[in-house]
């Protein structure tokens, strides 16, 4: 059963991520992205890490999607479907990832990996990672984190605006 | 149950699209969403990983928060430097944008 769930979720995830790189048409791509991401936090489900499916969902498909969406609508040029959207390397580019994918399952697959052990998550697993958040080992981390994201903020709204002179 | 190198295959073939994404596209907002696919195949092995190596242990889970703070920062300076540039420039396609190259 949870293979099933996980083959179609797998499928689910790669068929969008394919139509991302594929697709002529850009807002099409970021569709097909916000599926895509969908797709993994069903995965992290079936991880059993639910605090994590729940975090993909807002802050990939809720923000990044959305703020993708906005940065093609302000620089559309793509309504000539004549265009070119890859570019000369393309495939050179697939080939290289082709052969990365080839050596990754060639690895993957000649490990004993262990079974998974038994683990109930019952919803104390987001107490825990809200006290590791601010215990000794990960409360600096986290505080750069939080100045990072306000630096990201303030920087995307200077570069981005408009300049007056 | 699923074993765990299905995952890590997931992931592998995640960050091969991203990877083909990423150096085929012209467009630079297209890139980036490649990127970002990227950074979704490595989160997938990092909790694929906790959940079979170390379920006792949160590490997994906390690394992938930091990634996933670190990919929202990613995407909005990233967004914002193809706005600026579509504005000074009038083009988002990375072959033209070659201001830095000798």
């Amino acid at each position: 059963m949870t293979q099933a769930i996980f083959i179609i979720l797998g499928v689910l995830t790669l068929g969008c991520a394919l139509m991302v790189v594929t697709s002529r048409n850009l807002f099409r791509s970021a569709i097909f992205l916000a599926f895509s991401f969908v797709g993994v936090a069903g995965v992290y489900l079936v991880l059993q890490a639910e605090f994590l499916a729940g975090i993909q969902i807002l802050v990939y498909v809720g923000a990044i999607v959305t703020l993708i969406i906005f940065a093609i609508m302000l620089t559309r040029d793509m309504g000539d479907p004549t265009l070119r959207t890859s570019n000369m390397q393309w495939r050179i580019s697939a080939l290289i990832a082709l052969a990365i994918f080839v050596v990754l399952v060639i690895v993957v697959t000649r490990v004993a990996w262990p079974a998974a052990p038994a683990f109930s998550s019952e919803g104390e697993i987001i107490a825990t990672l809200g006290a590791q958040m601010v215990s000794p080992d990960y409360v600096l981390p986290f505080e750069v984190v939080s100045v990072l994201l306000l630096v990201a903020l303030v920087g995307s709204i200077i570069i981005a605006r408009e300049r007056e002179q | 149950m699923v074993p765990l190198s299905w995952y890590l295959i997931l992931g592998a073939a995640l960050f091969c699209i991203g990877l083909y994404g990423a150096l085929s596209r012209r467009n630079a907002v297209a890139i980036l969403m490649a990127v970002e696919l990227m950074l979704n195949a490595v989160n997938i092995n990092l909790v694929a990983f906790w959940r079979y190596i170390t379920p006792e242990l949160v590490t997994g889970q906390m690394f992938t928060i930091f990634v996933i703070a670190v990919a929202a920062a990613e995407a909005a300076v990233g967004l914002a430097l193809v706005i600026a540039i579509y504005r000074s420039r009038d083009t988002v396609n990375v072959e033209d944008i070659d201001l830095m190259k000798l």
